[in-house]
C-alpha cells in the first residue's frame, strides 16, 4: 500500500469531533467518494473520534490518502490515542457493549461502515484504531 | 451562544437543525425545548433535519432524550426529513431509532401529528388562534 499524502487532526474537545468530520468530508471529496460513501466514511470517523476523546482522553486522527497495489484509491483514518487501552478486546467488538454511557455501537458500527479495521491496544498505553474505505 | 431555534406552529413546535450538532448545542436544544413544550403547552414536536449530512450515535441519542423528555411532557415527537444516505448509514451502523416516530417531510410529519393526536386542522388553527387571543389579553392587561 503507497501512502500518497497526510494530515493530522487534533481530538482535545468535543468541537474538534466536527472539525474532523469536515476534514473527513473534504478528504472523501477530493478522493472521488459518492455521497453515500462519503456519509459511511463521516459517521465512522465520528464514531471513532468520540471514542479517542471519550475513552482514550483524547488523541488525534491521522487522516492519509493511500492507493493499494492494484492502483485503487483510498481514505485512511487512524485514530490514536495515549489512554489506558482496552482490556477485552471482543467484549468491545461486540454490538451493544458500551464500558462508558454510550450505546456501544461505535467500534462495531464503525467497523461495518468501513472496509478494512484494525485495532492495535496496549493496556496502559493507549490505543490506534485505523480504517480504511476503498474506492 | 449558539442555539437551533424554536418556531411555535399552531400546536406544535418545530426545531429545525441546521448546523453541525456538538455536545453542548444538543444540550442546549433539550433544556430550550422541553422549557418551550410547558410554556406553550405544545402537543407534538417536529424535528427537521433534512439540513443534516451525517447523523451518528450521539446525535441520535440526543434524537431519543428529545423524544423520551417530550413523551413525559405529553408531547409527541416526530423527526423529519431525513436524507436518504443518512438512513442507509444509519441502519449499517446498527442504530434504529426505536421509539422515534419519523416522516418523509413536515407536511406529512404534521399530518402523523394531528392524526396521532386526533386533532383536525381547524382544531389546530383554533389553539393558534386562542394563543393570540390570550396574549393579547396578556397585553392589554
Amino acid at each position: 500500500m503507497q501512502l500518497i499524502k497526510g494530515e493530522t487532526v487534533p481530538i482535545r474537545a468535543p468541537n474538534d469531533i466536527v472539525i474532523v468530520r469536515q476534514k473527513v468530508r473534504a478528504w472523501a471529496i477530493e478522493i472521488g467518494f459518492s455521497i453515500i460513501e462519503q456519509t459511511k466514511i463521516i459517521t465512522a470517523a465520528s464514531e471513532l473520534a468520540r471514542n479517542t476523546l471519550d475513552y482514550g482522553g483524547g488523541g488525534e486522527c491521522e487522516l492519509a490518502s493511500v492507493k493499494n497495489s492494484l492502483n485503487k484509491s483510498g481514505l485512511q483514518l487512524s485514530f490514536v490515542d495515549q489512554g489506558p487501552g482496552i482490556a477485552n478486546l471482543e467484549l468491545a467488538l461486540t454490538d451493544g457493549y458500551t464500558s462508558g454511557g454510550g450505546l456501544g455501537m461505535g467500534l462495531t458500527g464503525s467497523r461495518r461502515l468501513m472496509n478494512d479495521f484494525k485495532i492495535e491496544t496496549e493496556i496502559g498505553k493507549g490505543t490506534r484504531v485505523t480504517v480504511i474505505k476503498w474506492k | 451562544m449558539e442555539r437551533i431555534p424554536i418556531l411555535k406552529m399552531g400546536s406544535f413546535l418545530l426545531v429545525t437543525i441546521q448546523v453541525d450538532m456538538h455536545d453542548q448545542l444538543a444540550v442546549t436544544l433539550q433544556d430550550d425545548l422541553t422549557q418551550k413544550i410547558v410554556e406553550s403547552g405544545a402537543k407534538g414536536v417536529l424535528i427537521d433535519i433534512s439540513a443534516l449530512d451525517i447523523v451518528d450515535s450521539f446525535i441520535g441519542r440526543m434524537l431519543a432524550g428529545i423524544a423520551g423528555m417530550a413523551r413525559i411532557l405529553d408531547a409527541d415527537t416526530v423527526v423529519v426529513g431525513m436524507q436518504p444516505a443518512v438512513a442507509i448509514t444509519l441502519v449499517e451502523l446498527g442504530l434504529s431509532l426505536d421509539g422515534i416516530k419519523t416522516a418523509l417531510n413536515v407536511d406529512r410529519g404534521m399530518a402523523l401529528l394531528r392524526k396521532t393526536l386526533n386533532l383536525s386542522v381547524d382544531e389546530d388553527l383554533e389553539v393558534a388562534e386562542a394563543d393570540l387571543e390570550s396574549e393579547d389579553a396578556t397585553d392589554k392587561g
